[in-house]
This record gives C-alpha cells, structure tokens and sequence, in this order.
C-alpha cells in the first residue's frame, strides 16, 4: 500500500476535519486511519477482502464486508460528508451505478483512478500493440481486476452526463508529482486521476 | 479426556453455582421465587474487573463453554474459541458462561424443584424469554462483583441474548460479539421450531410434560426434534461432503431401516442428545427463540431499541448458514450503521452451514481474535 500513500495525502487536504467519511473498497484501512488520525474523520470502511477486513480490525478502523457490485441499500440517502473510493472505480461491474450510490449516500463523492490516456500507456498499445502494463497498472489482462478502466475526458464526460458537479481535480505523475504536464495537458500526461464532485 | 491436554486449553474446569434469593419477574408475568445458575469462568478477573467477557451459549448449550469436565472425552462446546491464545483469550479476560434460566444442566429449570409444590416444575417451568436470560444474567454479574463486561458474546441464540444485553444494558456492556444470530426469527424459523416441539409433544410419553411423574421421557420426540435440528445447522454442501449417498451397508435393504449413512449419522445424534437434553428445556429454549424480537416494542425499528449506549460491535455471519443466513445478520449492521455505531462486519465464506460459528476456521478466528485483542488494549486487560 505505500505506493498509494502520496494520493491519501492529496485527498485529506479536501476533507473537512471532523466529517463522516465512507471509504467504499478501504483496503487495509490505511486512508481511514490516516484520516481519522489527521483529520478527526468519523466513519467506516466497505471491503471484500478477509485479510483486508482482519488489517482493519487490528488498524481499530470500523469495516463492513460488503461486495460494491452487490450494491448499497444497507445506506440511508446523505449520511456521509464524504463517499471515498480511491483506485477502485475502474474495478467495479457498475462504475455508473456506483457514482449514483456514492451520491445518493453522501453530499460529495472523491474517487482517484488510473488515467488510461497517459502517454505511457499510448505508446505502450501503439508500439507494442499489447495491453498496456505500468506501475499504475501492474497487472495482465487476463488476470486484473481492472474491469473498466477509463480516461480522464471519459470520466469528465460521464460527469456531464450525469449531472455531477466536479470540484477539484488533480493529475499526477505515477510518483504522485503534479507538474506542469499534468496541468497543461491531463489527459495525456496525467498518470493518476484525482477529482472531488457533488451533485449539480 | 485426552491423554494429555492441549496446550490452548482451560484445562479441567468445575463448574460453580451461586443461588439467588430475590424473586425475578419474568416477562410472561409470572415471578421466580429464588433461582440457582449454575456458571464456569476462565481465566483471572483483573484487579480493575475489567477484563470479564460473558459467553452465553445456544439452543442445546450450557454453562460447559471450555475446558475438560474430569472423565469428559471432549471439550466445552466453545473450545475452538476460548483458551490461552485462541479468540476469547483466557491469558487476558476472564470469561464467565452460565446455564440458562430454563435449562437442564444445573441452573433453575424444569428438573428443578419449585419451592410452591415441592415437586419438579416440569411443564409449570414459566416460559422464559431472552430477556428474562439477560435479567438473571445481570444479577449474576452484579454477584461476581462484575460491573461492566469487556464484551458479551455468543452465537446463534447466544447472540441473540448478546444483542438483548447491548439494548437493555448498554452502559454495562463496552463490546458485543454477535455472531451466526438475527434480530428475529422469520416465519420459516418458527416453522422449523414448530415441529421440533411437536414431536416432542406428539410423543406419547410426553404426557403433557409432565413424564416425569410417569418415570419416562419422550425420548423419540426429543430425538427427531434434535435430528430436524441438526439438519438445519448444516448445509447441502456440508451433509454432501460429509456423507453424500454412502451405503451404511454397500447396498439397499428395501426396507425401512438405514440405509444412508446421513440417516445413521442423525439417528445416533438424535439418540445420543435424549441422553443429555431434557425435552421440556427444549420447548422452553425453542420458544425463547421464536419470542425474541427487541424491535418489536420500538415499533419496529431495531435501530430505535439501538438508540442508547456506546457499545461497539462485531457482527459475523457465514456465507452457507441458511438457518440465520448473513442477510440477517446484516439487518443488525444496518441498524447500527443507522445509529452511527462503532462496528465491525465480517461475512465468512464456509461451507459448514450454521454450525460454522462453532469451528475454528482461520479467516473467522483471525478476526475474532484481532478484533477481542483489540479490546483488551482498550480496556486494559
């Protein structure tokens, strides 16, 4: 998990202190601990995972085993600040499905995910002519779990679609560094995607 | 008794009895006069008595959770889980199990004598409820000097009486462990317990409970409810690997008599269950079940009887239980969640059907067991 911990900074610095936070796919429960220590965040985290569940517990974080795919009706309408779900969108069966969860649940929903548009990744299908493998993405395609992987003007588009407000978006570099690329030119140079949104 | 005792047990326990002299009024209105439980512990109370866990057992338990009784070949019917290094750590807590009000192992019961006739209760033992257990259960801690329970734990039935201590005594209890339970039973529960107790009272020694009297039990009726029962703990998965078609004789008799071993298997545990269970205890623990519904006087809405305290949770289920399947278990989560509860839910993926919540499966033991060390970090056990 260490690779991720740059995005888990990057995030808290958008989370209200003292807010109630759901972090669907936590892990280990890294961010939530991470959040509940630096920013009083109140919450729980949804897993799959059974030694992901037993990290939690040992982390005192409050999981709830949950399969996303299988939905979230066991979550009244806004009873989060804050619906989390960083590098797990792209693995989901019901992306969209899921964005409307995120927000009928809370007020305003942060997701992070690979941007299949960076360059690398380009280069790597143009050249190569195989699915790209990267940091990012370091798994094969028979064997990921990455079943819906997107591009940045894919994500913003979805968003206008449906209405979602986006608040804050930051790109990055695989390193988590937001240089000028990223800023000038995300969708080419943005190696992980961050955004903040709400409804409109 | 083994040979030699494992390392992770209790080792060989007596079990203690305490009497109670100050009535208790039960919720069907009637009152006990005086009652007995008869209890074991586990490891050392603190000298801050923070470190209690009350285990309370199901249907057909008692107050036997762990360790070996002298003479017993097997453990208490929570060994996988209590013991030195095992969930409910006896290095740390110290852990006290009793035998229901209501039940045939030493507690006031239907075996008892009631003081009014001076002859065993029998059929007159009052129906007692969930919260009746949670009552006596109370003034057991209150005897033992035992204020506030690191945790209340059980699973099946005793999680039912964990989740009746967390409503009724909130302050009481800092965590509650409820695992394999729901927050009521459905119409198919019911239905199950239904005929359980119908072949008992259909069993012509049953003699309206009061056999007895009459020098007999109702020893086929007690056997097929516990053989419907036992069907019931298991899963098609489970009874599939266990005996699949086997021939008890490598052919058919074209009779009635066994032929699958799965009939052999449930014959004998039938059999062997009349020997150590009374039939009017199991009415009795079968109607506790059928009656508990907390939610009911808070119209309905678990999460409304939730509303106080800052007990924490551990709420686990497994995937193949179809008697309280996870579904059901997840009515509890999602009242919790309602109040903004501190808990934890962990859905096993096992084959072994109800009966799971008694075997020592790792991805289960493993977060039993962090999320009790967990608690005696907090409360300094």
């Amino acid at each position: 998990m260490s690779f991720l911990r740059p995005e888990f900074s990057i995030i808290s610095e958008w989370i209200q202190p003292g807010s109630r936070v759901l972090d669907m796919g936590c892990g280990d429960g890294t961010l939530l601990g991470h959040l509940r220590d630096t920013r009083q965040v109140t919450g729980y985290g949804l897993e799959i995972a059974p030694d992901n569940i037993r990290r939690c517990v040992e982390a005192g974080i409050s999981v709830i085993q949950t399969d996303l795919d299988a939905g979230l009706s066991d979550f009244e309408q806004d009873s989060f600040d804050y619906v989390l779900m960083t590098q797990t969108l792209q693995a989901v069966r019901y992306p969209e499905r899921l964005l409307d969860e995120m927000l009928r649940i809370g007020r305003q929903g942060i997701v992070t995910f690979p941007n299949f548009a960076h360059w690398s990744l380009r280069l790597h299908l143009a050249l190569r002519g195989r699915m790209p493998v990267s940091k990012a993405l370091p798994d094969s395609w028979y064997n990921t779990p990455n079943i819906h992987l997107c591009t940045v003007r894919d994500f913003e588009e979805l968003c206008q679609d449906k209405g979602i407000r986006i608040l804050e978006r930051t790109l990055c570099d695989d390193r988590y560094r937001a240089g000028l690329g990223a800023r000038l030119l995300p969708n080419l140079m943005g190696a992980i995607a961050l955004y903040r949104f709400k409804r409109h | 008794m083994p040979k030699e005792l494992p390392a992770d047990s209790v080792g060989f326990i007596t079990p203690q009895s305490l009497h109670f002299d100050e009535p208790l009024t039960l919720d069907c209105g009637r009152t006990l006069p005086n009652f007995d439980l008869t209890f074991e512990t586990y490891g050392e109370l603190n000298a801050e008595r923070s470190n209690a866990v009350l285990v309370m057992h199901a249907l057909s338990g008692n107050h036997h959770a762990a360790g070996y009784h002298d003479g017993d070949r097997k453990p208490g019917w929570w060994d996988a889980c209590i013991g030195p290094g095992k969930p409910i750590d006896t290095n740390r807590f110290h852990v006290v199990c009793c035998n229901n009000l209501g039940g045939c192992h030493g507690s006031t019961g239907p075996l008892s004598t009631n003081p009014e006739t001076g002859r065993p209760y029998g059929a007159d033992f009052p129906v007692v409820t969930v919260r009746d257990w949670v009552r006596s259960q109370a003034r057991l801690a209150d005897r033992l000097g035992i204020n506030r329970w690191a945790a209340v734990v059980g699973g099946s039935l005793g999680g039912m009486q964990a989740l009746q201590w967390s409503i009724d005594f909130p302050d009481r209890c800092h965590a509650a462990v409820i695992i394999a339970a729901a927050p009521r039973l459905s119409a198919q529960n019911i239905g199950f317990n239904e005929v359980a107790r119908q072949a008992i009272m259909s069993d012509p020694e049953f003699h309206g409970g009061r056999y007895a009297e009459y020098g007999v039990v109702p020893a086929r009726g007690l056997a097929l409810a516990r053989m419907l029962g036992h069907i019931t703990y298991l899963s098609d998965d489970a009874m599939g690997a266990k005996f699949g078609r086997s021939l008890r004789n490598g052919r058919l008799s074209f009779d009635f008599n066994v032929d699958f071993e799965v009939e052999s298997y449930l014959r004998y545990q039938g059999q062997s269950f009349v020997g150590r269970f009374d039939a009017n205890t199991y009415l009795l623990m079968t109607k506790a079940l059928d009656y508990f519904d907390p939610a009911a006087e808070h119209g309905d809405e678990l999460a409304a009887a939730l509303a106080r305290g800052r007990t924490r949770f551990l709420v686990v289920s497994f995937t193949s239980d179809w008697r309280f399947s996870p579904a059901r278990s997840r009515e509890i989560v999602r009242a919790l969640l309602d109040r903004d509860r501190e808990v934890v839910y962990s859905e096993i993926e096992a084959h072994q059907g109800h009966d799971a919540f008694l075997m020592p499966l790792p991805n289960y033991v493993n977060v039993f067991n962090a999320y009790m060390q967990g608690l005696a970090r907090e409360v300094g056990a």
